[in-house]
């Protein structure tokens, strides 16, 4: 086992687990917008409840989602660990530093960018996630089956104002993040090629773009309406 | 030309440094950078203060000396050596500051000078070929593929001047580190031993007290000699395939 702790203490091993939990929360991302956009299904929250409550039921997801809680941590704590270590190798900085060419403002700044998005995860997690499991929402009845009505804690949260520019600001952190994190998340991983490294960039461009403009979306049109 | 310098002094490792503002005229934009500071030096002598110590040595941008971290760039605003800079690339009247590498692992030894003797640590955990010496070999004898050979001679061109380190956020070194594991580890002499050899040089860059890279890409858009970050990617490869599978 002593090979593997020094595999995985190393500065490329870090980085490896880095890549591989960053890839993991990518799909995860995936999965919770295709809930999501349930959300904007004219069918008074029906819909979004029965998914909320087969996700939050069945034994494989409920197994899924205890690898994911570890893997947010273990992402959080170690990119902490990682700044921390990258911090003190830098020691006294210069007065004067440029950004090099090619270099992207994200790429520079995971960290301030990891921090708003821990905030909004924090946040996102006390309104929702904790009320779903322990909270005392209201219960509706559709046809034969009783559900929590998490739809209407949603839409209760989207009708603010204040709430819904946080997503926002949280969302658009998520998208400078994805911006740099999906390409590097390959990079560490070994994989960069002229052959398909190009393809990965744009692929990574437009999931940074896409994938946080639809979540912000949904805040912003339940707002609307 | 006139220009007005803030050098960086420090007086030994342990003591404070600062910032140290002079004035400098009668430069010629054909002059080179460290020219100027030649010039300089001579100045402040023949006023009997002491001259700015700073590294270089060939002055053909081949061996990897000289430093300097100008205008928040390390050599300089072009992606060359700071001995291949010359004064045409700056206006009269401009404002240069002059600062080391900034690095835990190379610490200053006095004003510009600082000790990268890490990296010499590092070449000798792994970057090297174990071969026995003996009658030279005819050069047919093994034949490598053209684009082999270029790969690794374009990894080979690493002067190890430092560059990536100084303008890495995190002060990694690992586009050095990978730029000869890729040299060493692509061309067959050197590829029997790839697996040790990653492994002994990653210990040693970690030992070092080097960052982590976070990709950002600042240290292949600084290097004087264009290495690629896919060396960084070919030494990950070589790393974990060495450490999972041998």
């Amino acid at each position: 086992m002593s090979w593997l702790i020094k595999t995985l203490t190393s500065t490329l091993g870090r980085k490896l687990i880095m890549s591989l939990t960053g890839l993991f929360l990518i799909i995860f991302l995936l999965v919770h917008l295709a809930g999501n956009l349930q959300l904007l299904k004219d069918d008074g929250g029906m819909a979004f409840n029965i998914y909320a409550k087969f996700m939050t039921s069945n034994p494989l997801i409920k197994t899924t989602s205890y690898i994911l809680y570890a893997t947010f941590i273990i992402h959080i704590l170690l990119s902490a660990l990682l700044t921390i270590n990258n911090l003190r190798a830098r020691g006294a900085g210069y007065k004067v530093n440029r950004l090099s060419e090619g270099v992207t403002w994200s790429s520079k700044n995971m960290g301030i960018l990891g921090t708003i998005i821990f905030i909004f995860l924090v946040a996102h997690l006390k309104h929702f996630w904790y009320e779903m499991h322990w909270g005392g929402i209201p219960m509706v009845t559709y046809e034969d089956v009783t559900v929590k009505d998490l739809y209407l804690v949603v839409a209760t949260a989207y009708g603010e104002l204040w709430y819904v520019l946080f997503y926002v600001v949280g969302m658009i952190a998520l998208g400078f993040h994805l911006y740099h994190g999906f390409q590097s998340a390959f990079q560490t991983l070994g994989l960069n090629h002229l052959k398909y490294t190009p393809a990965i960039k744009v692929v990574g461009i437009g999931f940074s773009l896409i994938v946080p403009a639809l979540y912000a979306l949904i805040p912003l049109l339940m707002y609307l309406s | 030309m006139k220009l007005t310098l803030k050098i960086w002094r420090q007086k030994s490792a342990g003591t404070q440094g600062k910032f140290i503002k002079y004035e400098i005229d009668n430069i010629s934009e054909d002059t080179s950078f460290l020219e100027m500071l030649d010039q300089l030096n001579v100045e402040l002598e023949e006023k009997g203060e002491e001259p700015v110590h700073f590294d270089h040595d060939c002055r053909e941008g081949i061996c990897g000396t000289c430093s300097l971290y100008i205008n928040g760039h390390p050599h300089g605003p072009h992606q060359t050596t700071t001995c291949q800079l010359h004064m045409r690339s700056f206006k009269d009247g401009d404002t240069i500051t002059i600062e080391p590498w900034r690095a835990k692992a190379f610490p200053i030894i006095k004003d510009l000078v600082v000790d990268r003797s890490a990296f010499d640590r590092i070449i000798q955990s792994g970057g090297y070929i174990s071969v026995n010496t003996g009658g030279t070999p005819d050069a047919n004898e093994i034949p490598i593929p053209k684009d082999v050979a270029s790969e690794a001679m374009d990894a080979a061109s690493c002067i190890g001047c430092g560059a990536c380190v100084a303008a890495c956020k995190n002060a990694s070194a690992m586009l050095f580190v990978s730029a000869k594991v890729a040299h060493l580890g692509k061309l067959p002499q050197g590829e029997v031993e790839r697996h040790a050899r990653v492994q002994r040089m990653v210990a040693q860059m970690d030992e070092e007290g080097f960052g982590a890279c976070t990709n950002t890409g600042a240290c292949a858009a600084e290097c004087p000699k264009e290495i690629s970050l896919t060396n960084i990617a070919l030494m990950n490869r070589h790393y974990f395939n060495a450490s999972f599978s041998h």
